[in-house]
């Protein structure tokens, strides 16, 4: 699959790392809404990290439409407070 | 097709799709649609252009406020000689205000030139996207039928567009940044153009508003501090009979320099 890390670029990785970013994102989203400030910073680094970790980078040239798009590395707590709390954009 | 579920992907994926709705219409022709991303490439390269005007425009700024942290502080020591406290009190105030504005835009620089540099990157990958793109639609057009590569190329034209809301995002990030700012550095402006920061010796008796206006922008016990050090430095100059400026008159140039 395609993850997009926005204002960062694409990455290309095994379909199987679903479950695993399914669970960092959770992660984000709940210290996020826990208002846990001081975790915010490593849970949304654990995130950015394991995808630039286990996926390859897909070249500039290459089109592809992402799968899964995450925000920006400079995203801040306010800015995430602000988006991913109580129901969000899309009720779960 | 593998996705995620979590609510924040689906969250910043959905800003993307509204991003990428406005730009596109479904109902474009093949070559139309590469005009038209050439044409969005221009618009990305102007949004640089204006971060980098922005920066530059606050960097202007930044000297001038260097230079009148010197000047204050020149002031400051010539009227604690002098035995005038009010009128150090004030100076030391003006040069208080320009120091936390001067942090402030340090880190206002520093944030816009990595904006920069991101949105250079972006337009980079944008570009090259483009210009497959370009190729790719050629090969297409060859190959296929008229309606399949139609479908064909929307896809991609869509894989493109994804990149270009991107950019888009980060500009309007970028945006937002400076915005945050601006109420601070426009208050600031206007104690700058008011004259300010200028030359602590033209203050006159009706100056009531901006100097309310720097006691809620200055640290006080900052400013307490600072006095204090100074009057220990100078020890006071010990002759406050004969004053080296007063409010209204012309003062010496800061080049003089004596402490």
């Amino acid at each position: 699959m395609i993850v997009r890390i926005s204002g960062e670029g694409q990455y290309r990785l095994p379909d199987s790392d679903a479950e695993r970013l399914n669970e960092l994102e959770n992660g984000v989203v709940s210290v996020v809404e826990a208002g846990r400030e001081d975790g915010y910073a490593a849970a949304l680094t654990a995130l950015l990290d394991y995808v630039r970790a286990n996926g390859t980078l897909v070249a500039d040239e290459e089109i592809e439409t992402s799968n899964v798009i995450i925000p920006p590395a400079d995203l801040t707590f306010e800015e995430a407070a602000r988006e991913f709390t109580g129901e969000g954009l899309i009720p779960d | 097709m593998a996705g995620l579920t979590g609510r924040m992907s689906t969250v910043v994926k959905a800003k993307v799709s509204k991003l990428l709705d406005r730009a596109e219409d479904p109902a474009e022709t093949l070559d139309y649609s590469y005009q038209k991303q050439v044409e969005q490439l221009q618009n990305v390269k102007k949004g640089i252009a204006d971060v980098v005007t922005a920066k530059k425009r606050l960097q202007m700024q930044e000297s001038t406020l260097q230079q009148s942290v010197v000047k204050l502080d020149t002031q400051a020591r010539q009227a604690v000689s002098a035995g005038q406290e009010d009128l150090a009190r004030a100076a030391l105030e003006r040069k208080n205000v320009a120091q936390t504005e001067l942090q402030s835009l340090d880190t206002q620089v520093s944030e816009l030139e990595e904006q920069q540099q991101k949105l250079t990157d972006s337009e980079q990958k944008l570009r090259a996207k483009i210009e497959a793109f370009r190729t790719k639609k050629e090969v297409i057009k060859a190959q296929y039928s008229a309606a399949e590569a139609q479908v064909r190329i929307s896809e991609a034209a869509t894989g493109v567009g994804e990149q270009m809301a991107d950019v888009g995002l980060a500009m309007q990030r970028a945006v937002d940044k400076t915005e945050n700012m601006k109420a601070r550095a426009d208050a600031v402006s206007e104690l700058e153009a008011a004259g300010t920061f200028d030359d602590i010796t033209q203050l006159g008796s009706g100056e009531d508003d901006i100097d309310r206006q720097l006691k809620q922008l200055s640290s006080q016990p900052a400013v307490d501090d600072e006095l204090a050090k100074m009057k220990n430095e100078i020890g006071q100059g010990g002759a406050p009979a004969t004053p080296q400026i007063a409010p209204g008159e012309t003062g010496q140039p800061s080049e003089s320099g004596q402490a």
